[in-house]
Formats: C-alpha cells, structure tokens, sequence
C-alpha cells in the first residue's frame, strides 16, 4: 500500500478546495439556507406538522441529503475528469499505485468534502428551526455511507464524461429531479397510493427516509431497508469502478 | 554495460484495428541515452507508453532492471520518470507545489532539499511560487522534467523533449539531459531530428510504422545517415556520363541539365575536388551548385528498403 502517494492525491484535492472555498463552500451554503427561509420560516409556518415534526425541521435531513448527493456526485466526477481533461492524468496512469490507491485518494477526498459540507448545513439548520437527532451515530453513518456511495458514483461519471456538459448531466437532470421526488420536502404517505409504489423505485427515498429516521425516529420504510439499499449502492459503484480499471475504460487506450 | 530494459515481442494494436508497435525487441543499456528516431506516427510515443503504463500492451513482455513492469508494477514504476510531449500541467497549480506532489505520488517522503536541488537544475527556483499557467511554454516544459526528476527516478524517459522549443532553450534541454546521465540516470528519448540524436545519444533506434528498423550506435548510424548530394547544374546538357567522369559516383538527371554526385560528408575525402577538376579537364561547365542533405525521410526510405 504506497500512503504516500494515497497522501499526496487526497491533500492535492482537498487544496483545490481550498482554492475555491467560495464557490465550494459558501454557494452550497447560501442556497441551502434560502430553501430553509421560504420552505422551513415562510411556507413551513402554514404547513401541519409531519409526523409530530414541525415542517422546518421536517425537510431539514432530506436538504443534508440533497447537498450531499449533489456535492459528492460533482466533486468527485471534476476531480477525476480535470486531470484527463488536461493531460495530467499520465501521471497518475504511470505511477507506482494501484486503481484502488488511485481510488482512495480522490474518493476520499471528494466525500470528506462533502461531509464537511453536511455538518456545515447541518449547523446552518439549527439557526433556523429546533434541530434533534435521535440517534447520532446512525446519522452519521449514513452521512459517510452516502457520501463515500456517491463520490464513487462521481468518479465514474468523471471517467465516462467526455465534456464539461455531460458532467453536470447527471446531477442535475437525474439526482436533483430523483430528490425532489424522494420525499425531501413530504412524506411519501402524503402521496396517492399509485404514487407511493412508484416512488419506491427512487432509490433516492430509501437515504433520505433513513436518514431522516436517525432524526427523529420517524421513516417511510424500515431504516434497515434504508441501510441495505445504501450499501447495494456502494457495492454497484465499487464493481463499476473495478471494471473500469481492469479494462482501462476511457482510462488507457 | 549491463541492460537496464528489456523489451521483447511488444505488440499494441489498438481498438479501431491500428497497429501501433509490431513486435518491438528492444534493449536498453544501463547508463546511456538512446534515441528513438521516426517519424510522426511511428510508434515511438505508444512504446513509452506501454513501458511506462499508460497503455495496456497487446502481447509481448518488458523487464526493467529484471523486473516486470506488470506483475512488479511498483517498483518498476518508482524507478521511471516520465515527462510527456504534450504540455499537460496543473495549470492552477505552484511549480513547487506540484513538482512536490509527483513526488509524494510516487511514493517518496518529502524532501524539500531535493526539490529545491531539482528546480536549481532546471533554472525554475526562482519561479517555484509562480502558477504553472503564468509560464512560458518553454518553463513549462522544464516543469515536466522537474516532475518527473522529482522522486529520483533511475531511468528517464523524454517525449520529443525539444519539440516546439527554441534553439537556446534546446540547447539548455541537451545540457539538461546530459547533466541527468553524469548523475547515472539511464535516458531515452524520442525525436524525430537527425540532429537532437546525432548531439545527444549514444545509440540510436530507429522505428517506422511500428516496427525498429535498425539499432546501432551514433556513429556507426551516422556514417549511414550522413550521406549528401551534390548538385551541378550543367551549362550545356549532356547525353550521358563522359568516360572522364565515370570513376565517380554520378548520375545524371533526366533532362541531362544537372549531375548528382553522392557523398560521404564523414569520409576522410569526400572526392568533390578530383570530381571538380575532372570536370574541368574534360571541359564540362555548370552554371550552378547546390549541396542536398538526405532528409530523414530518405532515409528511412532506405533504411527500409535494405532492411527488405
């Protein structure tokens, strides 16, 4: 196991983001705490409680989840698409490490980011509405579950993508709809029943039900369901990857 | 000397069907600077690839230092520095900042010393904290060699390190290169000018459509190579070769207005004098001269040819 070199990708992305501290930090930031004044303060003030949760409260681990999905996925697909997009990639490709180094180190990386990202929202929250966590280490376990999920699942879009344009595709055109759908902002029990068995096949309800679960004790599906889907999830983004690097997919010619 | 590289039966046929090396034998000497010499597209770039692990080869096996590269990948690697023909940086990045970083990605512990060492040799100290994108393309380059001289690689492989660069700065890059070898480093590089591997290498290989043509040292090569035309422009026409002239090595051009002497320019007599004088007695004129110098196309031509 060569940890220098594990070392030196990880501090070499986590200086990136300290270069644009701005754009990575205070924009995701700024955003999330302006769904907290119109959907938690302005509109949550005229909406029942969920499930004995004040509405503010309610959305709050389903935004978490929005972030973190959306900052892992995009993170960890530019921190792998940069250096192929430039050419420095040769470098990576010609030095004494593993794919799975390769993969420790900007995986990593992008979901420390976004971990950090979570606790920082999380923090923004509790400005603004009563916060409670039921059970902590279950909150966080998912925090980092899902974040290691989906910055595996960044890099491989950051390994497919052959453009600037497809690497925001996905985010935006399937991660953000597939949250806003995933029960974010309501209960899936809120919705017609047609509506709910559909809704099952979003991925997306079974992390933020579980992760709104180890709030407030309340979910859509049993949180042991939520966990095994998360962990489904990691495993079909680890197979993928190890596909990629045994058959240099995009990678090497 | 011993081999530090062995290459053998190195195939690399990619996906749409092209096939970039056939069946490369090749051994590299601990110690040296070898050429490889072609053309553009010959598959000089893909060899260092494969080596180096940036290219998945289709058949065949390399040892370095009796190693192979794939089932030893690591430590083959740790040994190899690696600076590319296109200009690929960090652009964002310091110079310090990322020559440090090759460093740790190849598995070294820092070592400021060295770097600073490394950035001296290179005339980039004084721009360590400069952003790579403020460079010249000519520092850039030097950042690439820093890079890949950063984790004290035993073995140096340099893609067409002088391509686009000016003349002084060409010949800083020979300095560069010939400094690495005082310090033991074994280099490999690749170009495709006659002169950058007359002025640099000790052996030189020469590869055309993916496969080595020839592998001699400079010299010998160079004898090969060397050859120039001499051009007279004749003031009256000729319908043949005069029996006066027939002891050199003329031909005579279709039209009958010029004749093409070969020669040797490394031979202790090249003969344009006796030619010259010959030419006078038997009382034929030129008008004009002009010396031809065969072009590494030529060359390979030939090269070719004898090879069939």
């Amino acid at each position: 196991m060569n940890f220098t070199a594990v070392r030196a990708i990880y501090l070499f992305e986590m200086s990136r983001w300290g270069r644009t501290l701005l754009q990575s930090v205070a924009s995701p930031v700024l955003s999330t705490s302006l769904y907290f004044i119109v959907f938690g303060a302005a509109i949550g003030s005229r909406i029942e409680s969920i499930d004995g949760v004040s509405y503010g409260a309610f959305i709050v681990p389903g935004l978490v989840m929005l972030l973190l999905l959306n900052e892992s996925t995009s993170n960890a697909a530019f921190g792998i698409y940069f250096p192929r997009f430039t050419g420095t990639i040769y470098e990576i490709l010609s030095a004494p490490i593993s794919p799975f180094e390769v993969v420790l180190g900007y995986v990593g990386a992008a979901a420390t980011k976004s971990i950090v990202l979570g606790l920082i929202i999380l923090a923004t929250a509790s400005f603004f509405v009563d916060l409670r966590i039921e059970h902590p280490l279950v909150m966080l376990l998912f925090l980092v579950l899902t974040a290691i999920s989906f910055s595996l699942f960044g890099f491989i879009i950051g390994i497919w993508a052959d453009g600037f344009e497809k690497l925001q595709v996905i985010p935006l055109l399937v991660l953000t709809p597939l949250t806003f759908l995933g029960g974010t902002f309501y209960s899936i029990n809120m919705l017609p029943p047609f509506w709910q068995t559909v809704t099952l096949f979003n991925p997306i309800v079974y992390l933020v039900s579980g992760f709104r679960w180890s709030f407030y004790g309340v979910s859509d599906v049993p949180v042991a369901v939520s966990l095994g889907m998360t962990v489904l999830f990691l495993l079909v983004c680890l197979t993928g990857i190890w596909w990629i690097f045994r058959t240099g997919y995009r990678l090497k010619a | 000397m011993t081999a530090i590289i062995s290459i053998s039966g190195l195939s690399k046929t990619y996906a749409s069907g092209f096939q970039a090396l056939k069946s490369i034998d090749l051994t590299i000497e601990r110690g040296e600077i070898f050429a490889l010499l072609g053309p553009n597209g010959a598959g000089k770039t893909t060899l260092i690839s494969a080596i180096c692990g940036i290219v998945n080869p289709t058949g065949g096996s390399v040892t370095v230092d009796g190693l192979d590269i794939a089932k030893d990948f690591r430590a083959v690697r740790a040994m190899i520095g690696l600076v590319p023909q296109e200009l690929a940086t960090d652009m964002f990045e310091t110079v310090l900042a990322t020559v440090s970083f090759s460093r740790g990605l190849f598995g070294k512990s820092a070592n400021p010393k060295h770097i600073e060492t490394v950035l001296r040799q290179l005339s980039l100290w004084d721009k360590r904290n400069d952003k790579i994108m403020t460079l010249s393309g000519g520092m850039k380059r030097r950042v690439l060699i820093a890079k890949a001289l950063a984790h004290e690689p035993l073995i140096l492989f340099l893609d067409e390190p002088t391509a686009g660069v000016d003349v002084a700065l060409r010949r800083d890059m020979w300095d560069i290169v010939r400094a690495m070898r005082e310090s033991g480093v074994t280099i490999i590089l690749t170009t495709h000018y006659i002169e950058e591997a007359e002025e640099m290498a000790d052996r030189i290989g020469v590869i055309n459509k993916g496969e080595i043509i020839v592998v001699e040292g400079k010299d010998e090569l160079m004898r090969k190579l060397g050859k120039k035309q001499l051009e007279l422009h004749l003031s009256t026409p000729l319908e043949g070769i005069p029996d006066a002239l027939s002891p050199h090595d003329l031909q005579l051009n279709e039209e009958g207005t010029a004749l093409v002497y070969t020669y040797d320019t490394r031979a202790e007599r090249t003969g344009i004098t006796s030619l010259l004088n010959d030419m006078r007695e038997a009382g034929i004129g030129f008008s004009d001269i002009s010396t031809t110098q065969s072009s590494l196309e030529d060359i390979f031509v030939d090269l070719v040819e004898k090879s069939q």
